[in-house]
């Protein structure tokens, strides 16, 4: 499990607008050039200054690749990175107020506590 | 000795700034009578006329991140920028700055760390709605210094919930040996019970009724007897997973102190979580 670093992903693309637009069109591309490019980084470092061992497992980086944040739940990514960053990219897609949030909690509902453990 | 004027314990909505300024004609139906509570409940700050503000909240992976996580912070800086893209995006939020008040900070760094809490510290600190949704529900003109205080409620491993007492408690003695004559107000927010990024998200109600019952009841009472005794790290999850913000609920009667009954209670049962809203007056009710 590399629930950190899945967590990583999700708040190092919704804090930059320019990733969100590209992880919302191209999800896949966007993941495995993130995995190669930007998983090391330390952020609060210098770039050279990088970590080694970084990587997702195989279910994680599929997930990842596919937007199943029904799955990332599961897997016990942090929900608030989930949440706010799928906001960001699909709520524009919805008429009414709240309905993707809605949607989403839909998609949720197979879930019965406990829930995912979150810790990492 | 500073003077402590005023204890203030809130929800945080960020839906809050856009529901009450949107023209008439978009606000949602329960936006009127939520800015009647709102500016209800800003007049007991007002009431208790503070010159700094000690700001109790949480970022939500803003500036803290996992690979340095705090448990507890304050803020030790001359200004502090404030909302984020995201928040920007997500609740359009503006941008804001607030003052801080450096004598304040350094007080409460050292004296706390002297009383046995290894308090973290920021130099440069940009806060997050945690701290801003009550400036602008309770102090919109912005004009007071603050002391942010960050507490962990969002990434476990957390500190248990009767360390968040204990620090409420600390807080309020250290406001009170401060050596100043200003009057300080004490403000921090949290949750009742609230889900997000679960399958509970974003109901016509909070995902769990009986438990907010149960902790306005405390709250309203400072009951932390009771409140102790029922909540645990691991019983925060059944309300709704983001139920642990709770615990700066705790941390605020901390403050209030054993059995100190609010002078001021209100509740709003809104979509998605419930608002509550508590004012303490630890010297009686200003005139």
């Amino acid at each position: 499990m590399s629930k950190y670093l899945v967590n990583k992903f999700l708040f190092t693309v919704d804090r930059d607008p320019v990733l969100v637009e590209r992880y919302r069109d191209d999800p896949r591309g966007t993941v495995t050039w993130w995995e190669e490019e930007r998983a090391n980084h330390l952020l609060s470092c210098a770039a050279g200054e990088a970590s080694t061992w970084l990587a997702f497992e195989d279910e994680e980086r599929e997930a990842l690749a596919t937007h199943d944040y029904a799955t990332l739940f599961g897997l016990g990514a942090h929900p608030f990175l989930t949440l706010t960053l799928f906001i960001a990219m699909f709520e524009r897609d919805y008429d009414e107020p709240l309905g993707f949030q809605l949607q989403y909690a839909k998609n949720l509902a197979h879930f019965s506590l406990p829930y995912a453990d979150i810790t990492t | 000795m500073a003077e402590l004027t005023a204890v203030i314990a809130s929800t945080h909505h960020p839906f809050y700034y856009k529901a009450s300024t949107a023209p008439p004609e978009a606000a949602p139906p329960f936006a009127a009578e939520w800015v009647r509570k709102v500016e209800a409940f800003r007049e007991t700050l007002t009431r208790a006329e503070p010159d700094v503000l000690l700001m109790v909240g949480s970022d939500h992976f803003h500036q803290l991140w996992l690979d340095n996580m705090p448990q507890f912070l304050v803020g030790n800086a001359e200004q502090y920028d404030a909302n984020w893209y995201n928040e920007e995006r997500e609740f359009s939020l503006p941008r804001m700055r607030m003052q801080g008040d450096r004598d304040l900070s350094g007080y409460i760094l050292r004296n706390g760390l002297d009383a046995g809490f290894d308090l973290a510290f920021s130099n440069e600190l940009r806060i997050d709605h945690s701290v801003t949704c009550p400036i602008i529900t309770l102090r919109p003109q912005n004009d007071l210094p603050i002391v942010p205080v960050y507490t962990n409620i969002f990434a476990p491993p957390l500190p248990q919930p009767k360390r968040f007492v204990e620090l409420g408690r600390m807080l309020r003695q250290l406001v009170e040996s401060w050596p100043s004559d200003k009057k300080v107000a004490i403000i921090g927010t949290g949750h009742l019970s609230l889900e997000l990024g679960g399958p509970r998200q974003f109901g016509p109600h909070g995902p769990d009724a009986e438990f907010d019952a149960r902790a306005v009841e405390w709250i309203a009472n400072g009951d932390l007897e009771g409140c102790l005794s029922e909540v645990t790290l691991d019983s925060l999850h059944a309300p709704g997973n983001a139920t642990h913000g709770f615990m700066d609920f705790m941390l605020m009667m901390g403050v209030a102190g054993e059995n100190a009954k609010a002078d001021y209670v209100d509740t709003y049962d809104l979509f998605h979580t419930m608002e509550a809203y508590f004012t303490w007056y630890p010297n009686g009710a200003p005139a």
